[in-house]
């Protein structure tokens, strides 16, 4: 049993969690000009590491809001929590984001927003 | 649905000293059962095999005994990190059946029960197939009708099925309550027969043993750390034993799956799960069929040794931690209790985790990748025991013949790109 330290609540159970899985997928931006397998790596690809694992996490049962957590798949020890929107800061965390396969792939490449030509 | 003609393969066992038999037992009986032969050699990797398979489960074991009793190709190894069904062979609940609703799977399912009906026989040990039915039951006039529909498209496939009424489940079941005043209620259910149950151990020793006796080599204690690539092709593999020249590498690695597929730099759709099991003190026979409920969510069946074997749905978050979280043997033994009260009395013995390969379609992938040579069977989750026979079957032959079969080619990685998946989450509803 996992104890997880809300940022909004503090230490809880594992049971009023609910986990949504790896974090920091970003959707492709110009979806009409991918490939199927492209686009195939973004909707159903996994990132399946066995070590640090950065996922998101809702406090389904406490304050219903979201954060993020880098977590050892293998020991199970919480290395951060870290608020939605932003990017890990422990080098352990720092380093499972760099690490995960999305970073080189094609369709993360085209997932920032393209930028504007100017008329 | 697919159906394939049942090639049980003719090589195995041809010399007789090697076989077991009532007339094996009673000579060691009289030597005190000091002299039996070892069951497979203590191999140690040789430098370069035709093929190799990564993974000494029952999915691996089974491709390398087909490869050799079908296809004769018998300069195979098959090479395990720990000991021979260490990994979710040894540790599920042996649940075996084929009443699936989509036709691709009702062809790999059904393809696998024909098989496990001659198993003992084609390997020469007694893999305990015991066909006492699996029995799912439903608590509500929705999931009776939901069931029924199944039912018929189960049937349509040829694959037997039958509705039960509380009366007729009353009669199979003696110890299950049917009054319809409890909090859930039976409402009825639906049965396959031929379904049932195996000795998870036996398969691995089975097949491991009848592949040994064609000359496959099984080789424990090595893991594959790398894969060697020229180009685009398979040249071999790194095992904490030495490099193992190769052109031919299928990986049957359960949870490990997306290890392996990093070491290639292929995409797959998996994510490692722990699934756990409790087992019960044992008791005397009260149950001699298994019980399934999708809204109480968990499933019962007796072992052989009279513990009470008690599965349920896989756990929350990623793991390669072979235990699990506590939280889900309580939602089973909760669930348990609610529909069999009287096991709140039982003690349980042990508790375990397996680390499953979930899909997000909770099919199997049997496929080539873009790597020419390498070729992947997971994806089973938490339900392939039951798939073991054909799982091996189909893959030996795309193995041997670098294409899938109709029964696996619905199963390829494309069909995560084309779209066509095989969404048995939403068909069967059930687990295992
Ligand atoms: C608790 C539990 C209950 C279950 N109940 C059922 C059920 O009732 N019915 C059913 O049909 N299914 C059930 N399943 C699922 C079923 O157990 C699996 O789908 C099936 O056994 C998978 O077999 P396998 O041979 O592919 O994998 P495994 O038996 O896991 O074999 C994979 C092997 O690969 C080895 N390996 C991994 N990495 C490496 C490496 N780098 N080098 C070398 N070797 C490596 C592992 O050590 C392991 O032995 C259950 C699973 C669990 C955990
Ligand atoms: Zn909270």
């Amino acid at each position: 049993m996992l104890k997880i330290k809300c940022p909004f609540c503090g230490v809880r159970d594992e049971s009023e969690f609910s986990c949504g899985g790896e974090a920091h997928i970003a959707r492709p931006t110009t979806d009409l000009k991918l490939t199927d397998k492209i686009f195939s790596e973004y909707l159903f690809m996994k990132y399946n590491p066995k070590g640090v694992f950065l996922e998101r996490w809702c406090h389904t049962s406490g304050c219903r809001r979201w954060f993020n957590l880098a977590r050892d798949t293998v020991s199970h020890e919480i290395i951060e929590i870290y608020p939605m929107g932003v990017f890990p800061k422990t080098v352990k965390g720092k380093k499972a984001y760099q690490a995960n396969w999305r970073r080189k792939s094609k369709y993360e490449a085209v997932s920032k927003p393209a930028k504007r030509t100017k008329k | 649905m697919a159906k394939l003609n049942i090639d049980r393969g003719t090589r195995a066992f041809t010399r007789k000293s090697k076989r077991y038999s009532i007339f094996s037992i009673a000579k060691n009986a009289a030597s005190y059962h000091q002299k039996w032969q070892q069951a497979w050699r203590h191999a140690e990797p040789k430098s370069t095999y035709d093929a190799v398979i990564i993974g000494g489960g029952g999915h691996g074991l089974a491709t390398a005994y087909y490869l050799a009793n079908i296809h004769g190709i018998t300069n195979i190894a098959v090479i395990e990190k720990g000991w021979l069904g260490g990994g979710n062979t040894g540790r599920n609940t042996t649940i075996i059946r084929s009443n699936y609703m989509w036709d691709e799977s009702a062809a790999i399912y059904e393809h696998a029960l024909k098989l496990w009906e001659g198993l003992s026989q084609d390997l020469n040990f007694n893999v305990m197939f015991s066909q006492r039915g699996v029995l799912t039951i439903s608590h509500s006039e929705h999931e009776l009708k939901g069931m029924s529909r199944r039912v018929h498209a189960i049937r349509l496939n040829g694959i037997d099925s039958d509705i039960l009424s509380p009366s007729e489940i009353k009669k199979l079941v003696p110890t299950i309550n049917i009054d319809p005043n409890i909090r859930y209620p039976v409402m009825g259910g639906f049965i396959q027969k031929r379904a049932g149950t195996a000795r998870h151990d036996a398969v691995a020793w089975g097949y491991a043993r009848a592949a040994d006796e064609l000359g496959v080599d099984i080789i424990q204690n090595c893991e594959v750390t790398g894969l060697r690539r020229n180009g685009n092709q398979i040249t071999g593999i790194q095992t904490t034993k030495g490099f193992v020249k190769t052109s031919k590498v299928g990986c049957v690695v359960a949870g490990h799956s997306s290890i392996i597929a990093d070491m290639a730099n292929i995409r797959l759709p998996i994510t490692s799960r722990p699934l756990q099991a409790i087992v019960s003190e044992p008791i005397k026979p009260i149950l001699d069929t298994v019980i399934m409920s999708n809204a109480v969510h968990m499933y019962i069946s007796q072992s052989d040794k009279g513990e009470m074997v008690l599965g349920a749905g896989v756990d929350k978050y990623n793991s390669y931690a072979q235990t699990g979280s506590w939280t889900i043997p309580e939602h089973m033994v909760a669930a348990a209790i609610d529909l069999f009260p009287f096991l709140s009395q039982l003690r349980m013995l042990r508790q375990w985790g397996g680390i499953v390969d979930t899909c997000p379609d909770a099919s199997p992938i049997i496929s080539k990748t873009d790597v020419k040579g390498l070729y992947f069977n997971c994806g089973w989750g938490t339900g392939g025991f039951k798939a073991t026979p054909g799982s091996g079957h189909v893959f030996a032959d795309l193995i041997a013949n670098d294409r899938p079969n109709p029964i696996a080619l619905p199963f390829g990685l494309k069909r995560f790109e084309t779209g066509y998946l095989i969404d048995e989450h939403g068909a069967a509803g059930v687990a295992h």
